[in-house]
């Protein structure tokens, strides 16, 4: 555990004095604010207008700090597709190009606190970016009065959904050392997780239902909604340990390649 | 403390180190001679068990590196041919990380932090940046780093490149006061390195070990290293006998003899003496026939003379 911790401790010192971190927190900062601010100010015109057309009678009543939300975290899911790739590009990339893999290699700790370790390191980067996150949601619970369940289940399902998309991203930072082929080849392939979501959308029967069910973003989808479901967390939970086992098996690998 | 035994590393089917077999006794100090690309770091990754044998075994202090990998890392101090530093951490920094994945517990960590970094001169460097180092002092943390944890067993390959030869000549020193405490298998293309620093040498080109011995022992024989293969006509004890007759010439041996043909194996005395002519004129004068003459083509005096290349001038002189 210990050594782990080492690990994680040494990339996260190493994350912050790199311009990749400044650059991916910046970024995201950016434009999660801008859409947060554009996805408040559109709401709040559509209630109005909805007002508007009930002519004096009762209007509907509308979760308005829900609909806000729900909307954000959506939001946030496309985003972090493209900041996900950026946090594991360098961690096994970076080594082999230092030559410091051969430290670590040589070194009395497994292969297994050695993957637990650059995981932990991008998984705990990632908990900083969603901590960023709070804030706007934090606004919300000023003017209004969120239902704090959904809230709750969002955050648990970003968490899980970065997770396994840094596991993949993991993996495929062992397969290369250039930390930018490495990025470029974890964002096509988070991609493409992805679009077989659109794809789905655009088919019909069996192919479609198979297609949606593949998709990376619909159990993320469920856990905006306030829906917890096992097979949503499995989902995602097989998806991590399927990267987190092939980055071990490609360590073992490169062992064997030299 | 360190025993391999017939290790053998393909890349990709082609052998770097073939069949190699040698040990290394506690307190000695090894040093592995060889031209570029004869197998020399390829050797020590087997050892750190970095790289796995393709076969054969690597034991150091009882442990096989490919078994109990843990317990035989714990005591190998390992300096790679590229120093493994983080450029963006400062020396402490680094010096730090490494004793922590080490298992040097937390109150020690200060005490052996100054130690390591007296031992390798870089005490004042403490808190300057990797990257902004001089080549010279990379190494110098990078030989640090191996040291950290005071392992019984140190592997260095070519600790002394990049320094300047007052810092060779202190590593050199250090390593010379390492003997009897610390079992070191060293590399280097520097014949005056292994003479001043090693118990043993290693001499080993094209994947495989051609000779080892103690530095004197292979001054000597090196000296008396050409061998020409021969095959020819005539009864196998006249021709040794004629052979043998040439000036220069230290020994023949009869490899094989049938119907009249014979295959001897001349050792010519010195390096230079050029015997060949004189060799093919004793068989031909004496109307045999001549088939074939092979110098060995690997002669120790070929790689002799691809190591005694580089050693900087006036080097020792220097301090
Ligand atoms: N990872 C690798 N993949 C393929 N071939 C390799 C690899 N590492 C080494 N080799 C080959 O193995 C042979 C031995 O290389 P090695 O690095 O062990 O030589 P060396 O004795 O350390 O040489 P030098 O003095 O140049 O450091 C070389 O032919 C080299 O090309
Ligand atoms: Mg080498």
């Amino acid at each position: 555990m210990r050594n782990v911790l080492t690990i994680v401790g040494r990339e996260l010192r190493s994350y912050f004095v790199s311009p990749v971190a400044y650059v991916v927190l910046g970024v995201f900062v950016l434009l999660s604010g801008v859409f947060f601010q554009a996805i408040l100010v559109q709401t709040l015109q559509m209630v109005q207008t909805i007002q508007a057309q009930s002519f004096g009678g009762t209007p509907q009543p509308i979760d308005v700090p829900g609909e806000i939300s729900r909307q954000y975290f959506g939001t946030l899911g496309v985003i972090l597709l493209f900041m996900l790739p950026m946090i594991t590009m360098g961690l096994f990339a970076e080594e082999r190009k230092r030559g410091t893999i051969e430290l670590l290699l040589t070194a009395p700790v497994t292969d297994l606190q050695l993957v637990a370790g650059k995981f932990g390191a991008a998984v705990a980067f990632y908990a900083v970016l969603l901590g960023v996150t709070t804030a706007p949601i934090s606004i919300l619970f000023l003017y209004a009065d969120p239902v704090l369940g959904p809230l709750a289940t969002a955050y648990l399902g970003l968490l899980l959904y970065g997770a396994s998309l840094l596991a993949l991203g993991l993996f495929v930072s062992t397969l290369t050392d250039n930390q930018i082929v490495a990025g470029v080849m974890t964002f096509g392939l988070i991609l493409w997780l992805w679009i077989v979501d659109v794809l789905g959308g655009a088919a019909a029967g069996t192919t479609r239902a198979v297609l949606t069910h593949l998709s990376i973003l619909t159990p993320l989808g469920d856990f905006m909604n306030g829906v917890l479901a096992v097979s949503n967390l499995i989902f995602y939970m097989s998806l991590a340990t399927l990267g987190l086992f092939l980055t071990y098996r490609s360590i073992d690998a490169w062992r064997w390649k030299g | 403390m360190i025993q391999v035994e017939n290790l053998t590393k393909k890349f990709n089917g082609t052998p770097a180190v073939s069949d190699v077999s040698f040990s290394v006794e506690d307190g000695e100090v090894l040093g592995f001679l060889g031209p570029n690309g004869a197998g020399k770091t390829t050797t020590m990754r087997a050892i750190t068990g970095f790289l796995p044998a393709t076969s054969g075994r690597v034991t150091v202090g009882g442990f096989d590196v490919f078994a109990s990998p843990i317990e035989a890392r714990r005591r190998i101090g390992y300096l790679p041919e590229h120093p493994p530093l983080y450029p963006e951490m400062t020396v402490d920094g680094y010096l730090r990380f490494v004793a922590r994945i080490k298992g040097v517990p937390s109150s020690d960590l200060r005490f052996e932090l100054d130690r390591v970094m007296d031992t390798a001169r870089i005490d004042d460097m403490g808190g300057r940046i990797i990257s902004r180092l001089s080549r010279g002092y990379r190494q110098r943390v990078g030989l640090a780093q191996a040291l950290v944890g005071d392992p019984p067993v140190l592997i260095l390959d070519e600790p002394t490149v990049g320094l300047d030869p007052k810092q060779i000549h202190e590593v050199r020193e250090l390593i010379r006061s390492w003997k009897g405490r610390h079992t070191v298998v060293l590399s280097t293309h520097i014949l005056p390195e292994v003479e001043q620093t090693c118990h043993r040498v290693a001499i080993i080109a094209r994947g495989r070990i051609v000779a080892v011995g103690t530095p004197a022992h292979l001054v000597e024989r090196l000296e008396r290293s050409a061998r020409i293969v021969m095959d020819v006509a005539a009864p196998a004890g006249e021709a040794a006998a004629a052979l043998g007759g040439v000036p220069g010439v230290a020994d023949v041996r009869v490899l094989d003899a049938s119907d009249g043909r014979a295959r001897l194996e001349v050792e010519a005395a010195g390096v230079g003496a050029d015997v060949e002519p004189e060799l093919a004129r004793a068989i031909v004068e004496r109307g045999w026939g001549l088939f074939g003459m092979q110098s060995s083509t690997m002669s120790l005096e070929d790689i002799f003379l691809e190591l005694t290349t580089d050693e900087p001038p006036g080097g020792e002189a220097g301090s």
